[in-house]
């Protein structure tokens, strides 16, 4: 039920149009930060306050809300923004991938297939990818403006340089449609290859530094590379623990104070789905035995 | 000039603001990300020649801060009335404006419309063409949002050929037909015949 003391999706309608323009125009000119008039949310910098305001603006009450933080459906950031809409839009909330209309997401891009009828929504803390290279935003923006990204490239040598190999594993710089270079949001670089030609829209907002971008569906995304030091996606020597899954992103657990380890899908409703369906890790107990 | 108040310049808005604008907006942003695709985009009832796709878009985009260019027979009483009491949009000449209305014949040149700075390209006008006819076949259009490709009547397949030529500048396009619209961002390249 909707609580009666909020407008629709809880922003103001000023603001959604303010806030609707500029995703419209991101659209328009895929992976260029597009300047907006960010809003206090009442949730703290850093915690998604760019993503619940593109959220909230392109929120229907149709929809069926989805909220994922480094995969999860079940952390305290995830379940606070689900609930958040719940409360102020009233719309429906799921944790499967496939039923959700629109999935807000922190750092991760589910592993289950995105379709047209879904809207991507990523939290980006910091989303000028020159940024820590070059700190004057008017610096950054001429460097935008003359496609000048000699500086990104200097960096990605450094590392291979420094460490035989580019050391930057998650937010690993893309370029979009051969024009801007991107900040995919701290994605893990496991991930970058599901940006390019995704069938559903991808929209970022990033509260604190008020800068909202988009990626339009099919749009080419390509991560920044050598000719002889080719992008590699990585990916964990290991197979999920409880669903045997050998080609998702895994986060590594210590298990006890032995130093054990097991290895687990970031992404919860994958995993359960999986386990629902059969599947069996080297840790896990099969679907329906007693826990 | 004055804007009689008439029951036409006060109806024809949204019942519920919050709900229909933002149904409108989906429609307005799946047009726009998938170029050619043709949605059902409606809510709102301004008063003739202004199509309901049209008015519908200026309700929820267009407010105090954002000046609209009328062009054409679009420039009427009752439609300076309209607008100016649903959203509170300054009417301005066409250089000046965020929106421009009208048919295609009477917002050209084009050229005249903003098209963004290289550093803020999102500083460019967006405008609505009135379309006779608004349909999924001429010229092939390819580029973000589109898979293979897509086909849409276009008023000038070389204005628009020029238009992304700028990219990253220039202006982006909804065209709208009765409730219907369509998006045509700067982004899209129209392919030759």
């Amino acid at each position: 039920m909707t609580e009666q003391a909020y407008n629709f999706a809880y922003l103001d309608e000023q603001t959604k149009r303010m806030i609707r323009r500029a995703i419209l125009k991101g659209v328009a000119v895929p992976g260029c930060q597009v300047p907006f008039a960010s809003r206090e949310m009442p949730m703290p910098y850093g915690w998604g306050t760019g993503g619940v305001q593109v959220t909230a603006a392109c929120l229907t009450p149709e929809d069926r809300l989805k909220v994922i933080d480094q995969g999860a459906d079940d952390t305290t950031n995830a379940v606070s923004i689900r609930s958040f809409f719940r409360r102020t839009a009233g719309i429906a909330v799921t944790e499967a991938t496939a039923e959700a209309t629109l999935i807000q997401t922190r750092h991760r891009i589910p592993e289950h297939p995105l379709t047209e009828d879904q809207i991507l929504v990523y939290q980006v803390p910091i989303p000028e990818p020159l940024r820590f290279l070059e700190p004057r935003e008017p610096e950054t923006r001429k460097m935008h403006s003359l496609e000048e990204y000699g500086l990104m490239h200097v960096k990605l040598y450094e590392d291979i340089a420094r460490h035989g190999a580019i050391a930057t594993s998650y937010d690993y710089p893309v370029k979009v449609e051969g024009r801007y270079v991107m900040d995919p949001s701290p994605i893990p670089k496991f991930d970058n290859p599901k940006l390019s030609g995704c069938p559903a829209l991808q929209l970022f907002g990033a509260g604190r530094e008020q800068r909202i971008y988009a990626l339009p569906p099919y749009t080419s995304v390509v991560s920044l590379d050598f000719d002889d030091h080719p992008f590699d996606p990585g990916k964990a020597d290991h197979d999920c623990d409880l669903c045997g899954a050998g080609d998702s992103y895994l986060d590594e657990v210590i298990i006890d104070d032995a130093g054990s380890r097991m290895f687990v899908c970031s992404d919860t409703d994958f995993c359960r789905g999986r386990r629902a369906a059969g599947h069996v890790g080297r840790l896990g107990t099969p679907a329906g035995a007693a826990a | 000039m004055t804007n009689p108040l008439t029951a036409e310049t006060l109806g024809g808005g949204f019942d519920d603001a919050p709900i229909q604008s933002a149904r409108a907006f989906r429609a307005a942003l799946d047009a726009m990300a998938r170029p050619g695709r043709i949605h059902v985009i409606a809510g709102a009832r301004p008063p003739a020649p202004l199509s309901v796709a049209a008015g519908t878009l200026l309700l929820t985009l267009a407010d105090g801060t954002t000046p609209v260019h009328l062009a054409g027979d679009i420039d009427c009483d009752a439609l300076r009335g309209w607008i100016t009491f649903h959203t509170g949009a300054p009417l301005v000449p066409a250089e000046a404006a965020v929106f421009a209305v009208g048919r295609w014949a009477d917002l050209t040149p084009p050229r005249r419309f903003a098209i963004g700075t290289p550093e803020y390209p999102d500083r460019a006008a967006t405008l609505i063409v009135e379309m006779p006819v608004l349909q999924s076949e001429g010229p092939v259009l390819t580029g973000p949002g589109i898979r293979d490709r897509a086909r849409l009547t276009l008023p000038d397949p070389e204005a628009f050929r020029a238009n992304h030529a700028l990219f990253p500048l220039g202006f982006d396009t909804f065209l709208t037909c009765g409730n219907r619209v369509a998006g045509l961002p700067r982004s899209t390249r129209v392919e030759d015949f």
